[in-house]
């Protein structure tokens, strides 16, 4: 079981760093991501600066940008996952082998989160350079990476399944944008509604639970949000794959 | 006991596509070592029956068992004994042949220990033993072909499922192709597609004719040839009979 799952995240990762796709995302990232991690550095080492840490004033500032970085690029990364095998035909080889369809979608999953995490570790490097001059607050930024992690995941979970929906990727892509954003946005209808429902659309936010993990707190409840997304999305895109024999 | 049964078993197949019934009721066997030619104009139903009996597909209804696995209920097990080449290559272009080929020796689980030796063998059977470091974009289209070919057979199953594989090569390689399916029918059996009557005659020792999703005939080569009509003839008799009945 595992072996299999292992096998198709390598072959994922392998194609994936076989194209220039991977290594521009790394360097745009990382470019993207310093420029907000040196602003707010320089802001902090002003002498009148009113700052509430270093921690929360640049660590925090940084990995809450990189999330809207990772937001942006995931559907691009997501969207050639099963639609690409579909128009080059391959599927019909990972159908026609003896893998089930949950190891298949487990596969591309792992293979992208493992993408996610050195995208994150390379990320990490910066902070981690203030180490050397600095006292950070560790678990803080601990709670960031988790929760930048867990973001990830459920935006793998998302494009995975809009992926499995079709054959064109750049269909894909626009689909997952737009759950994407709906899933941000979503707090913005909350200000407008009563007391309940705005709960509601607050807790469905995308964002709002990383903001807790940002600021070092670490709840259950959040963890769960993004759990229970991702979860939901893999089988519903299992499910859709074992169907689409059916009813194709 | 084992060589007594059919190594491939197919049952009452009926498949929709919406409300468009592409098969119905197919039922044949195939025993070990057998070539069989599945024949049939566009949009008979070939590709379809290929794709349920390599799992790629489900049917509505019946069942196909392989090597006695029944494909539905244990398909690791069945998928197993499948190599299969579909009509449009299932080929990774940005990879080279050696990583395809590991990847696709891999994913039908072969050991570590033969990985190697295999897809040795395997590239020297299909005429592919210095190219290993080739992308496979940059490959003609025969020796693509001949890639996919390699993929179907890297895992030595024991039924070969070949959907149209000599379409859009030259004669030589044409000729070599088929060279290699009369090798690889010493030790595997063979389900073959094509348009081309005379590739059938030449190398099957089945025949079966589907039309509009029906088997309108399921004969041995020699008997069919021995009853003083071509194939060809047969061909366009039971195929053309079904478009005048319809019409």
């Amino acid at each position: 079981m595992s072996n299999n799952i292992i096998l198709i995240s390598g072959n994922e990762l392998r194609r994936l760093f076989k194209s220039p796709l991977a290594w521009i995302i790394f360097s745009v990232v990382q470019f993207l991501v310093a420029i907000f991690f040196y602003m707010p550095l320089m802001t902090y080492l002003q002498p009148d600066s009113v700052a509430s840490g270093l921690t929360n004033n640049v660590v925090s500032t940084m990995y809450g940008f990189a999330a809207y970085i990772i937001l942006v690029i995931s559907p691009l990364l997501t969207m050639r996952l099963f639609a690409e095998e579909r128009q080059l035909g391959t599927i019909k080889l990972l159908f026609s082998s003896p893998i089930s369809i949950t190891e298949l979608v487990l596969g591309k999953f792992f293979g992208i989160v493992i993408f996610y995490i050195l995208i994150i570790a390379m990320i990490t490097l910066m902070p981690a350079s203030l180490l050397f001059g600095a006292t950070l607050d560790l678990g803080q930024i601990l709670s960031s990476i988790i929760g930048l992690c867990l973001l990830a995941t459920t935006l793998v979970a998302i494009g995975l399944f809009f992926s499995s929906l079709t054959t064109s990727p750049v269909i894909a892509a626009v689909n997952t944008y737009g759950i994407l954003f709906l899933l941000l946005l979503i707090k913005i209808a909350a200000s407008n509604s009563s007391e309940r429902t705005a709960e509601i659309f607050t807790y469905l936010s995308l964002d709002k639970h990383y903001d807790n993990f940002l600021n070092g707190i670490f709840n259950t409840i959040d963890l769960f949000y993004y759990i229970t997304l991702s979860v939901f999305f893999i089988c519903l895109c299992i499910w859709r794959l074992d169907i689409e024999r059916v009813y194709k | 006991m084992i060589e007594n049964k059919p190594l491939v078993s197919v049952n009452q197949l009926t498949r929709f596509y919406g409300k468009v019934c592409a098969i119905k009721d197919i039922s044949f066997d195939i025993n070990r070592g057998e070539i069989l030619g599945l024949l049939g104009p566009n949009g008979a139903g070939k590709s379809t029956t290929m794709q349920i009996i390599s799992g790629v597909l489900s049917a509505n209804s019946g069942s196909v068992s392989i090597a006695g696995y029944d494909i539905q209920d244990s398909p690791k097990l069945a998928k197993k004994n499948i190599g299969f080449l579909p009509e449009q290559l299932p080929l990774y272009y940005d990879l080279t042949i050696d990583e395809y080929l590991l990847y696709a020796a891999k994913l039908r689980g072969i050991k570590k220990i033969n990985l190697k030796e295999k897809i040795d063998i395997c590239k020297e059977r299909c005429g592919l033993e210095n190219l290993g470091l080739r992308l496979i974009n940059n490959l003609s289209k025969g020796y693509k072909q001949r890639v996919g070919l390699a993929q179907a057979i890297v895992h030595t199953p024991s039924i070969i499922i070949l959907d149209e594989p000599t379409s859009g090569l030259d004669p030589k390689q044409i000729l070599e192709i088929r060279e290699l399916m009369h090798e690889l029918s010493k030790n595997h059996s063979i389900i073959l597609s094509t348009h081309i009557l005379s590739e059938v005659e030449t190398i099957c020792d089945r025949v079966l004719i589907i039309n509009k999703g029906n088997i309108v005939l399921d004969q041995h080569l020699k008997d069919l040839l021995s009853n003083k009509n071509s194939l060809e003839k047969t061909f366009l008799h039971l195929t053309e009979n079904n478009k005048k009945i319809n019409e």
